[in-house]
């Protein structure tokens, strides 16, 4: 191959690998990602059953209940109110009062089944998604912005 | 008062790290007492700084609580080994401790580097000293460790119990010297594009300190993974958390560049990839930093949201990377190619190393930074998880480790791809016989795993396979066979263990996410449970008190299948001063599987939720990462890789000397 042939190759190679990847990275974005909701959002714009997304707010207070290895609370911005099961164990943070989120779809009867459940790191944080939701909807009461740890 | 003089240190290195950097990059050129200075500034700038950090440790040691952060991160009845942890363990002794390992690389350079040529090492400690002053100013004048409290609390708030953790000993100093040790190759490239001498014995120089950085970042990664493995009780092992994003993709770029930076020494092309990488390598590293301490990921490392210093952080990062890429679009079209090769070849297989790396890369950063761009944009939230990087990651890895096995095979300049498959073939058969067998025992359903544990087992032979037939098995006596495999350089070595480091990942990783089993379920004290053939039984239950905690106790005697009993010990903690609930998970090893058991609140009934997993062959995840840095050290010791010029009469001599004896 002469010097030409062998530049044309490898950049041949090049130019085919970037569009395989780009193509992948858009095809995955369009398909892999899940969006966040608060109760309200969900209220305003429902959802499809078994279509995964993300859910966030506070665990309403009193709303716990476990019947065996399954975990019953409400999730709620204090405007609207969502029903989720869990049916692991939820992290150490978990307490009613504080903000959760969590991940999963709705079920036939508008019930969020929660594949995952994510609460705080430690004592002060807050999910970001949440504070924002909570923001928006005026509900947002904290004096102190507690990350600063 | 060891307190102010501490702060008095830091101050000093900045002032220092100034006054040394704008001489250095204006008189590199010229004076060879300024180049003197610059060398010797770096040396006292680590002096001074470990000072400083000494005597930082030193307040939380003495639970100092006058000292404001730790009053904030420290309690007087911790273990002393959180006492001294914790001194890293918050935002603003992270950044002390990110400026100790800079100018302890600075003085490493200054020390080690007495060989470089005198300009490029001037050049290269004053860019580093830029850096001393951008992360000292950015500790002095926005995240000050020093500062006081004034009446000092009697008592300390306590270090997150997250972190009171043998992991926070090691995770942060190793990544840190990785992620750091990347700025000298960076500041390697700044100096090669400032003075326009971009050639082989360049790669040489720099190689020693990818390798070392590399070796740091791979054990921080590693040891980070293992840490939210047993510590989360969530029994993951990697999440696609943006914050590892941010540590993982150094070290894409950082192999990347490792691989480039050989075919830049051997056969001096690539010159302009490679610098490109040295320059993307550690401003992946800035914008780890960046992303971590901005607070703007929710994540356990976010120890900060304070937004000037997000700000600051953001401004440095934007200062870096702009500073070095307008450098690079002004020099590189200058830079004349170098050394020509057919496709099939070493370096044919390094360039494509390389371009799957570096697009592997491009898809972590898309999925880690798009989220943020659309809040920002259009106010969507969304998040970007595992399925997405699942997909695409593994996709562009499986043409990656396919090839692999090729590369170490291949000759400089132009192979024949027939010889070489031919010798692969073994390796190749090899591993499908192997999976087929494991199929074929385990009766598992036909899925992707199979592809995986292949692709793992050809990585693995294919590296062994080097080995042999350099040192020519079956081609002569089988003694002489085992002189020579022993005989052999150190870095053909190095990339053999390196190479069987990423097989056995693969292998490790395929089999977890494929066969992990899991069973959830409610227990009391003496009820048992089954997971994959081993038999859990529930034993003990009770309270009990720890130096800064109190935990409820629970104990399970594990009988596997061998009929050996095992008892496994989990714990949920709360911490006295935070009253912060943590999980311990219990772990029981057997060869390289793992059985993880994490309990639950307490039922009504009195019965517990326990979660059980079975992780087959999860060691191999951490195992092989581990390999590969060993396999660093070993290439580091290689004498061609030596730091600096290797001093050529007495290597003459010794050679001479090895010679004869032989």
């Amino acid at each position: 191959m002469t010097r030409k042939q062998k530049k044309l190759t490898l950049i041949a190679g090049l130019g085919l690998v970037l569009a395989l990847a780009a193509t992948l990275i858009f095809t995955a974005l369009s398909d892999k990602i899940t969006f966040f909701y608060s109760p309200s959002e969900l209220v305003e714009e429902p959802i499809g059953v078994n279509q995964p997304f993300r859910i966030g707010g506070l665990v309403k207070e009193g709303s716990w209940i476990r019947e065996g290895k399954k975990n019953i609370f409400i999730i709620t911005d204090n405007a609207e109110d969502i029903t989720v099961i869990y049916e692991e164990i939820l992290p150490d943070l978990f307490r009613e009062g504080q903000g959760v989120v969590a991940e999963g779809s709705l079920n036939e009867n508008n019930e969020f089944i929660a594949t995952n459940v994510l609460a705080k790191h430690d004592e002060n944080y807050m999910p970001k998604e949440v504070v924002e939701t909570l923001k928006e909807r005026g509900e947002w009461k904290r004096t102190e912005d507690g990350e600063n740890n | 008062m060891l307190i102010e003089l501490g702060h008095y240190a830091l101050i000093l290195t900045f002032s220092i790290a100034l006054i040394q950097s704008v001489l250095g990059l204006i008189y590199w050129r010229k004076d060879n007492r300024i180049a003197e200075f610059v060398r010797l500034a770096a040396i006292w700038q680590f002096f001074l700084t470990l000072f400083s950090f000494l005597a930082l440790i030193y307040a939380f040691v003495v639970s100092d609580f006058s000292l404001s952060l730790a009053y904030q991160h420290s309690y007087s009845l911790q273990p002393l080994i959180y006492k001294i942890t914790g001194t890293w363990g918050n935002h603003e002794g992270s950044i002390l401790l990110w400026i100790l390992t800079l100018t302890l690389f600075n003085a490493a350079v200054a020390i080690f580097g007495k060989n470089l040529p005198t300009q490029l090492r001037t050049l290269v400690l004053s860019m580093q000293g830029v850096m001393v002053v951008a992360f000292a100013g950015f500790s002095i004048f926005t995240s000050n460790p020093f500062a006081r409290l004034s009446p000092a609390p009697f008592e300390g708030t306590d270090l997150n119990p997250i972190l009171q953790d043998i992991g926070l000993a090691l995770h942060p100093p190793l990544l840190y010297l990785g992620y750091v040790g990347f700025s000298v190759c960076f500041s390697f490239a700044i100096a090669a594009l400032i003075s326009g001498k971009i050639d082989a014995v360049w790669a040489r120089w720099v190689r020693p300190w990818t390798i070392i950085s590399w070796i740091f970042l791979t054990l921080g990664n590693v040891m980070g993974s293992y840490w939210a493995y047993y510590e989360l009780g969530w029994g993951g092992w990697w999440f696609w958390d943006p914050v590892e994003n941010s540590s993982f993709m150094p070290w894409l770029v950082g192999t990347a560049l490792l691989h480039s930076a050989i075919v830049m020494e051997k056969r001096n092309a690539l010159k302009i990839w490679t610098i490109f990488l040295a320059i993307m390598t550690f401003s992946l590293s800035l914008l780890g930093a960046f992303l971590v301490r901005s607070g703007i990921l929710t994540s356990v490392h976010a120890f900060a949201s304070d937004p000037t210093r997000g700000l600051v952080l953001l401004a440095l990062l934007g200062f870096f990377i702009g500073v070095a890429f307008t450098l690079f679009a002004l020099r590189a079209p200058s830079l004349r190619a170098g050394g020509l090769f057919a496709p099939i070849s070493r370096e044919g297989s390094l360039v494509l190393n390389n371009l799957f790396l570096a697009t592997a890369t491009a898809a972590v950063l898309v999925g880690t930074l798009y989220p943020l761009f659309l809040d920002a944009l259009t106010g969507e939230r969304i998040s970007v998880g595992a399925p997405f990087f699942d997909l695409t990651f593994s996709i562009l890895m499986v043409p990656l480790l396919i090839i692999l096995p090729f590369g170490a095979f291949l000759s400089w300049k132009r192979a024949d791809l027939i010889a070489v498959t031919q010798r692969l073939m073994g390796a190749a058969m090899l591993a499908l016989l192997i999976t087929i067998i494991i199929f074929m025992l385990t009766g598992r359903r036909i899925s992707l795993a199979p592809l995986g544990i292949y692709l793992g087992f050809w990585v693995s032979f294919g590296a062994i396979a080097d080995l042999i037939f350099r040192s020519k098995f079956g081609k002569i006596p089988f003694r002489e066979s085992i002189k020579r495999l022993f005989r052999l350089p150190k870095h053909i070595w190095s990339t053999a263990l390196a190479h069987l480091g990423v097989g056995l990942t693969v292998i490790g990783v395929v089999t977890v996410s494929a066969w992990e089993s899991e069973n959830i379920t409610t227990m009391q004290v003496g009820q048992n449970a089954e997971l994959a053939g081993y038999n859990i039984k529930f034993t003990v239950a009770e309270e009990r008190k720890g130096p800064n905690y109190i935990t409820e106790h629970f104990e399970f005697d594990v009988t596997g299948k061998n009929g050996k009993t095992k008892k496994a010990v989990s714990e949920k903690r709360v911490y006295v001063a935070s009253s912060m609930p943590t999980t311990e998970a219990a772990i029981l090893t057997y060869g390289l599987s793992q059985l993880y058991i994490t309990v639950g609140d307490l039922d009504v009934d009195g019965a517990r939720v326990v979660r059980i997993w079975f992780k087959p062959y999860i060691l191999l995840i951490w195992f092989g990462p581990l390999l590969m840095a060993g396999a660093g050290f070993l290439s580091l010791s290689d004498r061609k890789a030596r730091i600096g010029i290797p001093k050529l009469a007495k290597n003459r001599l010794s050679r001479n000397k090895k010679v004869k004896a032989s």
